[in-house]
């Protein structure tokens, strides 16, 4: 983990990720002859926030209140309604998919659900390799011993190249995940709630993974999860969304110990405390008062 | 915690036996890639007014447990042994009709996914109102229809009145939580199973959830099993706990006892991932190494043995569950450590632990 700021700690010229005043609406539509728009769903109503490179910026929320929009909008996976997403310095809202292809390989994303997000006919080898030779940045051996590696750093064994995605647990299959996303090198890495389908032995474990990769490779991460206790962990800093809209930002621990806005402590508030004595002190505190 | 005398009285609570004793159950599968035992030889007794709660990865065993006590799993493929007593009146052996009514009147189950369990095309009184006259005939439809709204009420839906004539997808996920366990109490059970019933649920809402389930715990002297892999959710609620690993029980004990003095380093392992919001967080994140193991292949001797890493010779054999500890009978665990040592071994930088992460 880095120990840059939210203020503009100057790295080569400001932040990796700037993000402005993005919104990205839903339209709902309906009508019996003409598909009417009716009203709209306000995903991500106007959020605002920059990553520097190195940094890990967590985003936590309830369910429905923007994350994977917000994260989709940013990646231009989905098209904003507006405002304006910085790439090192340069806008890629609105930029055509010729133009943003260069663009792709230094941003990727890992998903939740690691069962649906792998291709199960395609041996692992392939699912890891395969940008790496659509994009003819290696071929033939070259491609498999960087593939090998790959798997080797994120934890599996070259052994696994030809296996298939069933013959894997949860664990293991979020590991080829992380590897498809490191292949082409990235700069930004979106994770999307990597952890929350694991079981609790095995999430420490992705974690632990990820902070290590942050530190050898340099990368940058926003992470999302619902459980605010691993995005602390992780992150450098946090931003709260409710709503659509991002209520708080600020430094993990300053957020997660001392939260300023009533909806970050309503969340915070309702966190269970594996700790019995602690969360019987704290429900005789709410009864209280 | 004395046997069950044979010929326990049949009404809840009445007499000295418990509610519910479920003892050595072993449920296996005969699966394509062979037999697999799911649940290997679990026992635990349920009183009135007691939250037990059973915890461990996916897998472990902890939802054919719940099942096989009110039949779920009897299957042409399924092998079930052992017993599971009901106010000292065996389930296992009974009638397939039989355990129906149990399933309606005295035990009742709620599921992760309330989706799955609620009728999409019927508005959540009238399956409220259908479960409360399948219960008593008796009843005409408007009074059980006004019994139902009372019901959501009391289970914390706004405006219930209203509410009652919703469809299920009109209720949020928390609101069809709580229409479940609506659902499960019109028919005032003595024992409710919840299944991982926060799982899917935002934070806010699951600790609703859970004060609703200790609320009526306290009210109603309901007796409540709840699965979960979460020890904060366990923390919050749960008198008893079970760990469970591969299939058996590895540790048994009161909710201190788990979380103040664990005996199994599985346990530590559980309670040292754990991230706390209000400690500093430490620079790594505790892990315990590996993977669950394969039921269809477990590991000779102690099934934690490969994730183990204060192992010895003597870890070849199983350990039996047993209470370790003078004068604490009721705290079981399946570690061959001797308990001195495990006092040290688990004292990890001020906290309990597996080991030093790496
Ligand atoms: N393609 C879509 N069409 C219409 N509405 C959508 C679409 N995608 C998302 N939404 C809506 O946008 C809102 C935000 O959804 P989003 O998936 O970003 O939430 P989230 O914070 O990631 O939630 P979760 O924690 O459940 O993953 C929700 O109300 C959702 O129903
Ligand atoms: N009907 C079934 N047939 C075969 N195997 C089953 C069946 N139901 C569950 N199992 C297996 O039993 C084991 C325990 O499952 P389960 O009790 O659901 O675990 P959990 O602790 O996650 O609730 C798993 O290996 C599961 O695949
Ligand atoms: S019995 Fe042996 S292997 Fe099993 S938990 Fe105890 S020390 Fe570890
Ligand atoms: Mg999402
Ligand atoms: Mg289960």
């Amino acid at each position: 983990m880095s120990d840059l700021g939210a203020s503009a700690t100057t790295n080569g010229g400001g932040p990796l990720l700037e993000v402005a005043d993005l919104v990205k609406h839903f339209p709902i539509k309906s009508g019996l002859l003409f598909d009417r728009e009716v009203d709209q769903v306000r995903a991500v109503d106007g959020i605002s926030f920059s990553v520097n490179k190195g940094e890990t910026m967590g985003l936590v929320g309830e369910s429905g209140s923007g994350k994977s929009t917000a994260c989709r909008a940013v990646l231009q996976l989905l098209k904003p309604t507006s405002g304006s997403v910085k790439f090192e310095g340069q806008e890629i809202a609105g930029l055509g998919r010729r133009e943003l292809r260069p663009l792709r390989r230094e941003m990727q994303m890992i998903f939740q659900d690691p069962y649906a997000s792998l291709n199960p006919r395609k041996r692992v080898g392939q699912i890891v390799g395969d940008q790496l030779k659509i994009q003819k940045i290696a071929s033939g051996k070259e491609l498999r011993t960087r593939v090998e590696a790959l798997l080797e750093r994120v934890g599996l064994s070259p052994e696994h190249y030809n296996r298939f995605p069933h013959e894997f647990s949860g664990g293991q299959r979020q590991r080829i995940g992380i590897a498809r996303a490191l292949a082409l090198e990235p700069k930004l890495v979106f994770c999307d709630e990597p952890v929350s389908a694991l079981d609790v032995s095995i999430q420490a474990q992705i974690v632990n993974l990820l902070d290590d990769l942050q530190d050898e490779l340099g990368l940058t991460y926003v992470f999302v999860a619902h459980d605010i206790g691993v995005v602390r962990h992780i992150s450098d800093r946090i931003a709260v969304m409710n709503h659509g809209k991002i209520v708080e930002t600020g430094d993990a621990d300053q957020v997660c110990e001392h939260p300023r806005d009533a909806y970050t402590k309503k969340l915070l508030a309702a966190v269970p405390i594996p700790d019995p004595r602690e969360s019987r002190a704290r429900r005789e505190r709410t009864t209280a008062g | 915690m004395s046997a069950t005398p044979e010929t326990a009285p049949v009404t809840p609570g009445a007499g000295g036996g418990p509610l519910l004793a479920v003892d050595d159950l072993r449920v296996g599968f005969a699966t394509e890639d062979g037999r697999l035992q799911a649940v290997d030889g679990v026992s635990f007794e349920l009183e009135a007014g007691e939250v037990l709660a059973i915890v461990g990865e996916s897998g472990s065993g902890k939802s054919v447990t719940a099942q096989t006590i009110i039949g779920l799993t009897r299957s042409p493929n399924s092998h079930i042994e052992g017993s599971v007593r009901l106010s000292g009146e065996e389930l296992t052996t009974q009638s397939e009709s039989d355990l129906q009514s149990v399933r309606g009147s005295k035990i009742a189950m709620i599921f992760q996914d309330p989706m799955t369990s609620l009728n999409p095309v019927y508005t959540v009184g009238r399956q409220i109102v259908e479960a409360i006259r399948a219960h008593d005939s008796s009843i005409d439809r408007k009074s059980a229809h006004a019994q139902a709204a009372e019901l959501l009420g009391a289970v914390g839906i706004p405006d219930a009145e209203r509410r009652v004539d919703d469809y299920p997808h009109e209720f949020s996920g928390g609101m069809r939580q709580r229409a479940m366990i609506a659902m499960g109490l019109a028919l005032e059970p003595s024992v409710l199973i919840a299944d991982e019933p926060t799982t899917a649920l935002d934070v806010t809402i699951q600790a609703q959830i859970l004060h609703l389930i200790q609320d009526l715990n306290r009210s109603r002297g309901l007796a409540t099993i709840l699965i979960t892999h979460d020890l904060g959710v366990v923390a919050e609620v749960a008198d008893r706990v079970l760990v469970m690993y591969g299939g058996k029980v590895v540790e048994e004990g009161t909710l201190d006892d788990i979380f103040y003095d664990p005996q199994h380093p599985y346990t530590w392992g559980l309670l040292g991932s754990l991230t706390r919001l209000d400690q500093p967080r430490p620079h790594r994140l505790p892990q315990i190494s590996g993977a669950p193991p394969s039921l269809l292949n477990l590991p000779k001797g102690c099934a934690f043995r490969p994730r183990c890493p204060h192992e010895f010779a003597k870890c070849a054999e199983v350990p039996g569950l047993e209470a370790r500890l003078p004068g604490e009978p009721g705290h079981r665990d399946r570690c061959w450590l001797p308990p001195e040592q495990k006092r040290k071994l688990r004292e990890i930088g001020g906290r309990i632990g597996l080991e030093e992460p790496a």
